[in-house]
């Protein structure tokens, strides 16, 4: 598929200024992060289907099999649920899984082991077991991909106690939150956007951590807040930009991890801005916006000046036509007119 | 009609030399068996009681098959089960008073009452874990193995799943990724012939064995009566054995049989899915009995140390049931801890 790759190289990111620091590539950035894993701790393992073949995961997983051995870096069959289970019952027995998925699609296929499993065990062993996992997938958009390829699932997984959820947004965080995932003692899912995957950015070499439950203020403004992660965080501030003559400013909040959600920098900029839009690349029915719409509204009802909006996909299935997929998914100028009626209300 | 017979032979094969094995590990496989066998008599005597709210799944009839098992693994190997944990729990070593306070929901139970029945632990002798999902504990214990390869432990796993678990996607997907990795590991499957009320003949084609399932993985599988500690002892050891040389994992089906209901207290055989007869078809086959008549006939066991072992047990489980009652109940804090590890 060229033209995929066509896509995402159209994107425009604003390139980094490599005075700042080294530049590295989103993907190279997720590749570090395990190759500082894998060396640092013998106990880590990286599997998943296509973890060593040519593509390895959009480069994520490229060359750490030829370095760190086959029994650390492998490929598995194609078994979710199984394999789920096999990363559970191997985290539970000293080992630090990281388990790579193409698409978010498949770890549905894995529910079992994830949700009636991974997330339940250190309650139901009364705190007797911690599961170290990391799952790893990268949401699709675009190519045709379609309604079993495309999915945003973080807000099916949202009401699930016991897992942690990172959605990084930027080459930096996308390396410092997967060494925190792998550090970390519990099950914890990594969603990356596939839209990201060229993106570049500073990233500091060596071993870094950026915390769990730790949002990030991307833009300060006066006007509104908007909130989110990953993919949604560039579109919110092309939006913006393309507001500016308007003379609207907004805190951009990167909430980085939607479990655990850091409260603190919402509430903080609510109290500023009194306004309030969340963006996500999952349903809207019963979904992360609903959620971090619902915690402002109690806790933070005073401070608002106007009703809560969101942007995100209207309920329905992802289409994999090209121009039927414009019309639900969340862009910039959906973003801009939902800021709009927002800022005149 | 008797749909599923005993098939085994008994000790027959053991008259010719019984005394390959000390007289005191046969001793310690009966009394293990025994004790058992006591603890589900009095919690299904107790049971209507209503102070263990838990659904219980009695393990009487199945005795030889978790303590033959058992007895062939070191404390350090794991075992993880399914749903029918009792018997697995207390064989592999599980504190009994910990298990009886756990089905009376008390703060003192082996997982401070968050699992009940149907999940017990305890770490402390390798039993690992249960799940209540039929073959989520599977892969589950092929990811333990898998570790202890990774890691270079010497620890053998062992998974005790039904007949029923062998129809699940995750069972197959197991027995493929065990046999790829050759982990160190035992696919230990008690067919009992029932799954809840469904008889096998409705959810497996006829001619099907179990045990055979595992060669289409390249897996070695075997099939030994269930009823019957030694024959499924030597087996279980064989398996052990080979998983600890690298010699990669077995499955072993044996077949026993559910005296009782599937869950609760009592036979519940009159609702019509399996005959009556067919449970008292099984009785002279009883495991326990069984290996009592066994050692007394080779004096190899005296029945005033049956007796012995019979109060010392029946005091024991006072003794846990005492404990069990004097626990303190949790508290509503203890409701909202270890959702997370630190």
């Amino acid at each position: 598929m060229p033209w995929d790759e066509g896509l995402v190289n159209s994107l425009i990111y604003d390139e980094p200024d490599p005075r700042l620091g080294r530049v590295l590539g989103y993907a190279q950035a997720v590749n570090e992060a395990l190759q500082v894993m894998l060396e640092k701790d013998p106990s880590v393992f990286v599997l998943g289907q296509g973890v060593d073949d040519p593509n390895a995961m959009f480069g994520c997983t490229k060359g750490l099999k030829e370095r760190f051995g086959s029994p650390r870096v492998f490929d598995t069959p194609l078994s979710e649920d199984g394999m789920m289970g096999v990363c559970v019952g191997a985290a539970m027995n000293g080992t630090r899984p990281v388990y790579f998925h193409n698409r978010p699609d498949f770890i549905v296929l894995a529910f079992n082991q994830l949700v009636n499993h991974a997330s339940k065990m250190s309650y139901m062993d009364n705190g007797q077991t911690k599961v170290p996992l990391v799952v790893w997938s990268a949401i699709g958009r675009g190519w045709g991909s379609g309604g079993q390829h495309s999915q945003a699932i973080q807000g099916m997984l949202m009401n699930v106690p016991g897992l942690k959820m990172v959605m990084p947004s930027t080459p930096f965080d996308a390396k410092g939150l997967m060494i925190s995932a792998i550090e970390d003692n519990n099950p914890v899912l990594i969603f990356e956007h596939r839209w990201l995957m060229k993106q570049k950015g500073i990233v500091p070499e060596g071993y870094y951590r950026v915390p769990l439950g730790k949002g990030i203020l991307r833009r300060r403004g006066k006007d509104l807040t908007v909130a989110g992660t990953s993919h949604t965080l560039e579109m919110a501030m092309r939006a913006l930009d393309k507001l500016s003559p308007e003379g609207i400013t907004a805190d951009v909040i990167d909430f980085r991890t939607l479990k655990p959600l850091d409260e603190d920098i919402l509430l903080e900029s609510l109290k500023k801005t009194g306004r309030l839009l969340v963006v996500d690349t999952g349903w809207l029915t019963g979904g992360v916006c609903a959620e971090i719409g619902c915690l402002a509204a109690e806790k933070a009802f005073s401070d608002l000046k106007a009703p809560i909006r969101r942007v995100a996909q209207p309920d329905v299935p992802h289409p994999a036509g090209y121009a039927l997929e414009q019309y639900v998914y969340p862009n910039p100028d959906k973003i801009a007119s939902s800021i709009q009626k927002l800022c005149g209300e | 009609m008797i749909q599923y017979p005993y098939q085994g032979k008994g000790y027959e094969f053991y008259r010719d030399n019984p005394t390959e094995y000390p007289r005191d590990f046969l001793q310690s496989l009966f009394r293990s068996m025994l004790r058992i066998r006591r603890v589900e008599l009095e919690v299904e005597r107790r049971y209507p009681e209503d102070q263990m709210k838990t659904p219980i799944h009695l393990v009487i009839g199945q005795e030889a098959a978790c303590v033959g098992s058992a007895a062939a693994l070191r404390p350090t190997d794991l075992v993880y089960c399914g749903h029918r944990t009792h018997g697995v729990y207390l064989a592999k070593g599980g504190d009994l008073k910990a298990m009886i306070a756990e089905f009376f929901c008390k703060s003192t139970g082996c997982v401070g009452s968050r699992g009940g029945s149907m999940h017990l632990l305890d770490k402390s002798v390798g039993m690992a874990g249960t799940s209540a999902i039929v073959a989520g504990a599977v892969p589950i214990t092929a990811g333990m193995a898998l570790a202890a390869q990774l890691l270079k432990k010497d620890t053998v796993c062992m998974v005790v799943l039904g007949d029923a678990a062998t129809e699940e996607g995750a069972t197959s997907e197991s027995l493929n990724f065990a046999a790829l990795k050759k982990l160190p590991m035992i696919f230990f499957c008690e067919n009992n012939f029932y799954s809840v009320q469904s008889p096998l003949k409705f959810r497996q084609p006829e001619g099907v064995e179990i045990h055979r399932r595992s060669s289409g993985f390249g897996m070695r599988g075997v099939c030994v009566d269930g009823n019957n500690v030694l024959d499924v002892h030597q087996v279980t050891k064989e398996a052990v054995d080979r998983a600890r040389r690298g010699d990669g994992p077995t499955f072993i089906e044996v077949r026993t049989y559910r005296c009782r209901a599937h869950g609760g207290a009592g036979d519940d055989s009159a609702t019509g899915y399996r005959d009556p007869k067919e449970v008292e078809a099984w009785i002279p086959h009883c495991p326990v009995e069984m290996m009592s008549n066994f050692l007394v006939k080779n004096n190899l066991m005296t029945l005033a140390e049956r007796s012995r072992m019979e109060e010392e047990i029946g005091r024991e489980i006072q003794e846990a049931f005492a404990f069990a009652q004097a626990s303190p109940e949790p508290s509503e804090e203890d409701a909202m801890t270890h959702i997370y590890q630190n």
